[in-house]
């Protein structure tokens, strides 16, 4: 619009533009109305309630924070090194789990229905019974000896998740255009072939969304390998609550678990809304 | 095309259907899907150079008989002959069959994932093993006889539809395939699109290929098919040159049916 005659605007348009900015501006308005309302209500809400001072004491205490600090940072490292083995774990055995699922050959059919049983258990179990199945089950064998309680968590882990992951890659596996594997075929691909080199790249494109969000739900779900006795974040911090009766190093932890995600999150966020703006350009609803 | 004049003149030879090399021959081919009998002992033959088009009303087992020639569907009776091969015969290696037969389906045939070029090199590189320098040397050869060597670098969701079925069947070409099979290849495209496609296909005609094409573009199929194969609920009701099927045919269900595409 630099304002000479050829870019002129109609007035009808100068209109419509005039009742768009005036709306945009009522739902700004709106919305911060809104904020400043909920915010007062709880604030009001908790500081009126009898006993906030003495959670305010035993939650959210500046002193225990700083104190429990290193030493749930410490914990937090065993996590992470949990968190990689478990997310290489987990991605070869629910490729295999799901590649069982999808096959065809008349071979085969006995490892599909283990897998098929596998990932319908799994997924029915409680994550924290899992744990326990393992954790205590595996060294009550007796034929390993003992077992660092980290090491088992994390083959809990695997397990569990597998599951799960399993059936994305199987979903997105499927979704891929039938004549696209048909395609692949007729260009003479062999079915290995038209696998890797065609529907998994598409497949990953997909499930990319879905398999971040359970990456991100397993961040925190390495915390539960506490429960086997692992000194990680949560047990560490639990250390230091049974010593000093505060439960500030609780939150401590859950900071720290919710610094580890936020990146993974907004990496989500960003990649669904690149791929929904990509399936609906050209649309306004 | 700046090819001369000697190999245009053996082009144009090799043009003409040559009857005593069969490319593919159908023999009483039987398929059911269930009770449903979808072909019910189909028998022609398709000779070297020769363009045939599949035409019949929907549900006539067209997709099906192109499904069985491509090995994507498996036959319940007869036998199906590429060259001398028995593609029925389940001892037989169906990537290498697979190889010698071109194939463009309606939609979906480009990999959205890959490069125009990287589509059209990737049976190449992978199924015969060339290096990447000589595949892709074929490759822009093809790309640029339509006009597309500068979308070589695309992807294929910036083509046009018509622009993705010309490359489809640049990357069905690469192998120099005995057989070309065009299933309903204009099909999804828009009516302004369906043109540039046709025009392909009448130019690889020309060249000598040898081309089964399922089709509903009855006007093309006349103009550009040396034979006419109709199916009609499974079963073969005409075999014939355009002008003695679409013209003067005398069965009154064939005459019925030519006669709901004229507008």
């Amino acid at each position: 619009m630099s304002g000479n005659t050829h870019d002129a605007v109609s007035d009808v348009e100068l209109e419509r533009e005039e009742y768009r900015r005036k709306q945009s501006m009522r739902s700004v308005l709106t919305s911060i109305v809104s904020t400043l309302v909920f915010v007062a209500v709880v604030a009001v809400g908790l500081h009126n309630s009898p006993g906030w001072p003495r959670v305010k004491e035993s939650f959210f205490s500046p002193e225990y924070f700083a104190q429990a600090w290193p030493q749930v940072v410490d914990g937090l490292m065993l996590n992470l090194r949990v968190l990689v083995i478990a997310v290489i774990g987990v991605a070869i055995l629910g490729t295999l789990l799901a590649l069982t699922r999808i096959t065809t050959s008349a071979v085969m059919f006995p490892l599909r229905v283990v897998a098929r049983l596998y990932t319908t258990i799994m997924r029915g179990i409680p994550m924290i019974v899992v744990l326990y199945l393992i954790g205590f089950g595996i060294p009550g064998l007796g034929i390993f000896g003992r077992m660092d309680p980290a090491v088992l968590g994390t083959v809990a882990i695997i397990m569990s998740y597998s599951a799960y992951i399993a059936e994305v890659l199987r979903a997105g596996f499927q979704d891929v255009h039938p004549s696209q594997r048909a395609s692949a075929r007729s260009l003479g691909l062999t079915s290995g072939q038209t696998m890797r080199l065609v529907i998994i790249p598409q497949a990953l494109r997909k499930m990319a969304p879905a398999l971040m969000n359970d990456f991100i739900s397993m961040q925190k779900d390495v915390g539960l390998i506490s429960t086997l006795g692992a000194v990680d974040a949560v047990r560490a911090a639990q250390i230091v609550v049974a010593k000093t009766y505060n439960f500030t190093p609780y939150v401590v932890a859950s900071v720290l678990f919710i610094l580890l995600s936020v990146p993974f999150i907004l990496l989500n966020d960003w990649y669904s809304a690149k791929l929904r703006r990509r399936e609906q350009t050209g649309g306004m609803v | 095309m700046a090819d001369n004049a000697t190999a245009t003149a053996a082009a144009q030879a090799a043009a003409t259907p040559d009857a005593t090399q069969k490319v593919l021959r159908l023999d009483s081919v039987v398929k059911r899907f269930g009770d449903n009998v979808v072909l019910d002992h189909v028998s022609f033959d398709i000779s070297k150079h020769e363009v045939v088009a599949l035409l019949g009303p929907s549900g006539s087992g067209k997709s099906t008989l192109m499904k069985c020639v491509n090995m994507l569907e498996r036959v319940n009776d007869g036998q199906i002959w590429l060259g001398d091969t028995d593609i029925t015969d389940p001892r037989v290696n169906q990537d290498q069959v697979r190889r010698r037969i071109g194939v463009v389906f309606q939609q979906f045939n480009l990999f959205p994932h890959m490069t125009v070029l990287n589509n059209v090199t990737l049976a190449a590189r992978k199924v015969f093993k060339w290096d990447r320098d000589k595949a892709e040397e074929k490759a822009m050869g093809l790309l640029k006889r339509i006009g597309m060597d500068q979308k070589a670098r695309e992807y294929p969701d910036r083509l046009s539809g018509g622009q993705q079925q010309r490359v489809a069947i640049c990357r069905a070409l690469m192998g120099d395939p005995e057989l070309l099979l065009l299933d309903e290849v204009t099909s999804a495209l828009d009516p302004m699109l369906v043109g540039e496609v046709l025009e392909m296909v009448s130019e690889l005609k020309e060249q000598g290929a040898t081309i089964l094409m399922a089709t509903h573009e009855m006007s093309f199929a006349h103009r550009a098919a040396d034979r006419i194969v109709l199916l009609r609920r499974g079963k073969i009701a005409e075999n014939g040159t355009p002008a003695d099927v679409m013209d003067n045919a005398t069965d009154p269900e064939t005459r019925a049916f030519f006669h709901s595409y004229d507008s």
